[in-house]
């Protein structure tokens, strides 16, 4: 059977907090991923909607969370760090 | 203020090579870009992968002529403003810059068109790309069961590309007609590395169905996506996944030409001979002239970088010609069909950053009005999505952007009232 890439590859985790839970994701993994990893929104729409990200390269601003207290931050383009506190918006 | 001989705007494959071109005459050439790394969308997670033959890499290869050439990379920095004419108002994380310029090459690239169906908000549907992107980000995909439909060849770069990260891929879904891509697939035989490439591509899902003139018509799943339902020639069928990466194609960022008030034709950026745009000291390449893939954007970036180094870039421009002509064509081939407008329904919504719906903007008669009365296209991502949307939907055109073409802080923007003010 052919093996995947990502079963070979044992890769190293961190952990980071989002909404003041921890979970471990594999290092280098983006926050946007790390949260649809969770199955948390990174937001609420303005009419009460989870949303997650669209494009995942910085433009539809779906992603958008609060990261170590900077609100409005675009989670598909910051790297998770371990102990990184992520709230969603 | 020192005066920067070159600077290039996004390091893609067209930034890179613009960059690496102008630096090794010596001008002072300084790289912005708003990612982490270099490498634009195509060459995403590229970075961090082990290359098998570097030396045949032509990310590695770029890669390693930027290093050694000198030219200031400055990433995770985005353009926002204009504060005067040769002058680039910057924003870090944490500052804002003012830097000057002599000559511009703008390097912007594109991003994915989408179109609203019904259920497109649903937490597990992301774009094409965006889901191959998130991937690459590290989101788990071993095992996981993924639907693609839209419409381009991305969606057959991203399925072989999840395939080999251990997706099932269920289904490739396209949007234009069989014998709109049988045209094109006797085009690709103009350009052999293409049709390898595609071949490849299909290779490496051999087991995907891929379906000519099929859409996905509405998502189901109450918290998160369960299935999609599919019509397939007509025919709906309803298929069980984990992700749905849906598509159209793709389409130039334009939000700097304009602000720049570089003339746009059809769609694009107008260039000439020598990829200058209609003002002066002002260059474009890459997707923004026409969205045309790597070799096109590889090339049009050698010939801006050239040119603005005082050097001729004659031996270049047929190879540029013929890319064009193939940019053309994909455009030809992957046009949304007009039956995709049905995708929409009323209480669909159309602008995702103020939650807009098609039925509110369906007695709307322009762009202006749908922005004045329903705050479509006002929110955070400024009509980047819901734009090409419309304008698909209603044929309206976005008008021209002000600045910040970005969401930029508070002291960043005041400080520009400050920099006008003495400009004035």
């Amino acid at each position: 059977m052919r093996r995947s890439i990502s079963a070979q590859i044992a890769t190293p985790t961190l952990t980071l907090t989002i909404n003041g839970s921890p979970i471990s994701v594999a290092q280098g993994t983006s926050v946007a991923a790390a949260l649809l990893q969770a199955g948390v929104a990174a937001r609420t729409s303005v009419s009460g909607e989870p949303r997650n990200p669209l494009c995942a390269m910085g433009v539809c601003m779906e992603c958008c969370a609060t990261v170590n207290g900077v609100k409005h931050v675009r989670t598909c383009q910051v790297t998770a760090h371990p102990g990184m506190e992520v709230v969603t918006e | 203020m020192t005066c920067i001989d070159v600077v290039v705007i996004g390091a893609g494959p067209a930034g890179m090579a613009a960059a690496v071109a102008a630096a090794q005459y010596g001008v002072d050439v300084c790289l912005i870009d708003d990612n982490a790394k270099c490498g634009g969308q195509i060459w995403r997670g590229h970075q961090d992968q082990s290359v098998e033959h570097p030396r045949e890499d032509r990310f590695a290869q770029l890669q390693r002529a930027l290093e050694r050439s000198g030219v200031e990379l400055r990433s995770r920095t985005r353009v926002v403003a204009l504060p005067a004419p040769g002058l680039l108002r910057i924003e870090t994380e944490t500052a804002y810059e003012d830097i000057r310029y002599r000559r511009l090459i703008l390097a912007t690239g594109a991003r994915e068109r989408f179109l609203p169906f019904s259920g497109w908000t649903l937490q597990g549907v992301m774009g094409a790309g965006g889901l191959q992107a998130m991937v690459k980000a590290g989101l788990p995909i071993d095992g996981k069961r993924v639907v693609l439909s839209g419409s381009g060849p991305l969606l057959l770069a991203v399925a072989a590309n999840l395939a080999n990260r251990g997706a099932r891929v269920l289904g490739i879904f396209e949007q234009a007609r069989f014998a709109q891509i049988a045209k094109f697939g006797l085009q690709l035989l103009g350009y052999p590395g293409k049709l390898r490439e595609g071949a490849a591509f299909r290779a490496a899902t051999r087991s995907a169905p891929y379906r000519t003139g099929s859409w996905v018509v509405r998502t189901h799943g109450d918290h998160s996506l369960q299935s999609v339902t599919i019509s397939v020639n007509g025919i709906a069928r309803t298929i069980q996944c984990d992700y749905l990466g849906c598509g159209f194609h793709l389409v130039p960022n334009l939000e700097l030409p304009r602000l720049l008030q570089c003339e746009i034709q059809s769609g694009y950026v107008c260039v000439n001979e020598i990829q200058e745009t209609s003002v002066k000291g002002i260059y474009c390449a890459g997707e923004p002239t026409g969205v045309g893939g790597l070799e096109k954007a590889l090339c049009e970036g050698e010939i801006a970088g050239l040119v603005c180094a005082g050097q001729s870039a004659s031996h270049l421009i047929e190879q540029r010609n013929r890319y064009l002509r193939f940019s053309r064509q994909l455009d030809r081939t992957f046009t949304p069909r007009p039956e995709l407008d049905q995708l929409s329904a009323p209480d669909t919504f159309v602008c995702r950053c103020e939650d807009v719906t098609r039925g509110t903007l369906d007695s709307m008669r322009s762009w202006r009005e749908a922005k004045l009365h329903s705050r479509c296209g006002m929110g955070p991502c400024q009509g980047r999505i819901c734009g090409p949307a419309t304008e698909f939907l209603f044929g309206w055109n976005s008008e021209h952007p002000r600045p910040p073409v970005f969401p930029a802080r508070v002291s960043t923007l005041a400080s520009l009232v400050e920099t006008n003010i003495a400009e004035s």
